[in-house]
């Protein structure tokens, strides 16, 4: 394609997406304020943060369908806001709990849209195939949407995006409101467009299945975004060290010699009896001997890897509740 | 800001969707089934009045679509009160349904326009109407055969094709309308409802309304209502604020181009009347002449109706 967008690249070539101080502004509200980020080709880039804090806004600015109030953005070399239809035909986007027309069949709803996205009737129809199969939805091919479950519906919308061969596959809360099994069953699939090299952006609340997938995350609140990185970064940014260990047990004093241990950077005293220590090593050993020093009663003991979850909330520990609740 | 590509792409897929759609859904069918069991009933009226009490006229098909016999009115009449319920039906749930089922970003996350969507949409809608109002007008028409006997002329068949093309645009009103209501209001069933008032205040309380108001504006002459007649400026009056709605222009175009012999819609001027023969038909090029303001007015509303749903339409945000 000849016409890329004609200022000067932002990003090296295996930048796919860029964002420059990108705002979005209703009236005097900001619902997004000047975010800035790179997405590398091929890579699982998470948009966590609490619902209204600007990632479906982000995601539709990126697809060309609101308008942006300032900013740049640039969608594999092109402008959104201006070639929308190039965009359009190598991004796939999974709204936020999909919609499909229920009293056609799974196969013609696809073949709509694959018909909107220009594909000729061999095509499509291999495509459709294709897809269906990869999403295990092969067997239902000619039933009729409505009798489809939430999880069978987002793999259909997942089937819409593999019939367009997208490069980019965008989802907006793709497992959000879809039971144990059928998360698993959308995350491997999400693995499985990765490993063909497809980039994909994923939007969530849920953020073990985030960290369960994503290479790099950044973290919305309120317009912005607070922190990004991978999670090993953030864990070291935001906690301080690595390892996150957990003691239950009883008797006098155990906070206090827990945080004489070497390495330890952080006692916080959870419950009663509970304890969470922050460590740059594995520290469960001196723990347990720690409480066995001061004649305490050793119930249970935890390491945790540095989890999205801790780092969410110490994050947020920081900031009065008021600022977090607005966000929501 | 230029935007790139063509804002007709994706025009096709769209139009043949939604036309499928509209003609095999059960909500068409029974608008089809109103409309044809009552202007069967209109015709039968018509029909055997003809047969009984037939004088020798030139345009006998014409009248099938014309008289009424009570206490049924006229087909005409009952195509001017029932089509805009069928485009009401046709056009009220056409955007916000697609916001509700959730599938509007799925469809413009592909790679096409807005303005394909919503031209796709209004354009199988009137098509929808243009099929169904085609097929009444064979069906009147072959009525005429088989019962009247008699083969209808040339300008028969002209007159009653230029009525076919008025009354697609008198539906094109009501379509862009209920399209633009749909666009409006996020609910199906509130913009069924402001639509449905809109149609039922034009069809039977405006040509009430419009009048009083017209004595409001101009209080009638004492002197006319002497002799029993209608103060002029009131007439005018009354007939510029009924031609507000397009029940009306429908209606006074209708009546040009069905019944030859009407010489004007409005006030008569006396040189107008000047060497006129009282009673004979008009060529049918003078006819049109005569529903001319009525047709463009009808086209105009279609098309500012379908404009301002169409602006709204493109800045409507998506997410729901």
């Amino acid at each position: 394609m000849s016409n890329q967008v004609s200022e000067a690249p932002l990003a090296p070539d295996d930048t796919v997406i860029v964002a420059d101080s990108l705002s979005k502004r209703y009236g005097s509200a900001s619902a997004v304020d000047k975010i800035s980020f790179n997405i590398k080709k091929g890579e699982v880039f998470g948009l966590l943060g609490p619902n209204g804090a600007g990632k479906t806004t982000t995601i539709l600015m990126m697809l060309g369908l609101t308008e942006i109030s300032s900013g740049r953005i640039s969608v594999l070399g092109y402008d959104p806001a201006r070639q929308p239809l190039q965009v359009k035909r190598r991004v796939g986007y999974l709204p936020d709990s999909v919609g499909f027309y229920d009293s056609l069949t799974a196969v013609e709803n696809l073949a709509y849209t694959a018909k909107l996205m220009g594909l000729s009737l061999k095509e499509r129809t291999l495509r459709i195939a294709d897809a269906l199969k990869r999403v295990r939805l092969d067997d239902v091919a000619h039933k009729r949407v409505a009798t489809f479950s939430r999880g069978m519906r987002q793999r259909l919308g997942l089937a819409e995006i593999i019939v367009k061969k997208a490069e980019i596959a965008i989802l907006d809360e793709p497992t959000s409101g879809l039971d144990p099994q059928a998360t698993l069953e959308f995350l491997d699939l999400i693995r499985e467009l990765k490993a063909e090299g497809i980039t994909v952006l994923l939007s969530s609340h849920l953020l073990d299945q985030v960290q369960r997938i994503c290479d790099r995350v950044a973290l919305f609140q309120a317009g912005h975004i607070v922190l990004m990185g991978s999670v090993a970064e953030l864990s070291v940014q935001v906690l301080g060290a690595g390892f996150v260990v957990e003691v239950e047990a009883e008797g006098v004093g155990i906070a206090r010699r827990l945080a004489t241990i070497p390495g330890v950077s952080n006692v916080e005293t959870v419950a009663k009896d509970r304890f969470r220590m922050t460590a740059e090593r594995d520290v469960r050993a001196d723990a347990a001997r720690a409480v066995v020093a001061v004649d305490g009663a050793l119930r249970r003991l935890s390491v945790d890897e540095p989890s999205l979850e801790a780092i969410y909330a110490r994050y947020f520990q920081g900031k009065t509740p008021g600022d977090v609740r607005h966000a929501a | 800001m230029r935007r790139e590509g063509s804002p007709f792409q994706g025009l096709g897929t769209v139009f043949a969707k939604e036309l499928t759609d509209n003609i095999s859904s059960v909500r068409m069918l029974v608008l089809e089934l109103l409309i044809v069991l009552t202007a069967l009933a209109a015709l039968y009226g018509a029909i055997d009045n003809l047969r009984t009490n037939t004088a020798e006229d030139p345009f006998l098909l014409l009248r099938l679509f014309t008289l009424s016999s009570s206490p049924l009115p006229s087909f005409v009449a009952i195509l001017g009160f029932l089509i805009p319920l069928m485009a009401i039906g046709l056009g009220f749930d056409s955007v916000n349904s697609e916001f509700n089922r959730r599938t509007l970003s799925r469809l413009l996350a592909q790679p096409i326009y807005r303005d394909a969507l919503l031209m796709g949409k209004f354009l199988a809608g009137l098509a929808t109407l243009a099929v169904s109002l085609t097929a009444l007008w064979l069906m009147v028409i072959g009525l005429g055969l088989i019962f009247l006997g008699v083969p209808p002329g040339t300008e028969e068949i002209a007159r009653s094709l230029v009525f076919l093309v008025i009354a697609i645009f008198y539906a094109g009103v009501w379509l862009s309308l209920s399209m633009l209501l749909s666009i409006v209001f996020r609910s199906p069933a509130t913009a069924a409802l402001v639509a449905l008032g809109i149609w039922l205040f034009l069809a039977v309380l405006w040509p009430m309304l419009a009048p009083a108001f017209a004595q409001v504006i101009a209080p009638p002459d004492p002197r006319y209502m002497a002799l029993g007649l209608e103060t002029p400026d009131t007439g005018l009056w009354s007939q510029f604020l009924l031609r507000f709605s397009p029940n009306d222009l429908f209606g006074e175009a209708m009546l040009a181009i069905l019944s030859p012999t009407t010489r004007t819609l409005g006030a008569v001027f006396l040189d107008q009347l000047r060497g006129a023969v009282m009673g004979a038909p008009l060529p049918l090029g003078e006819s049109i002449m005569i529903a001319w303001p009525q047709t463009v007015g009808l086209i105009a509303s279609t098309i500012v109706l379908f404009v301002a749903g169409y602006i709204l339409f493109q800045r409507q945000e998506v997410r729901a």
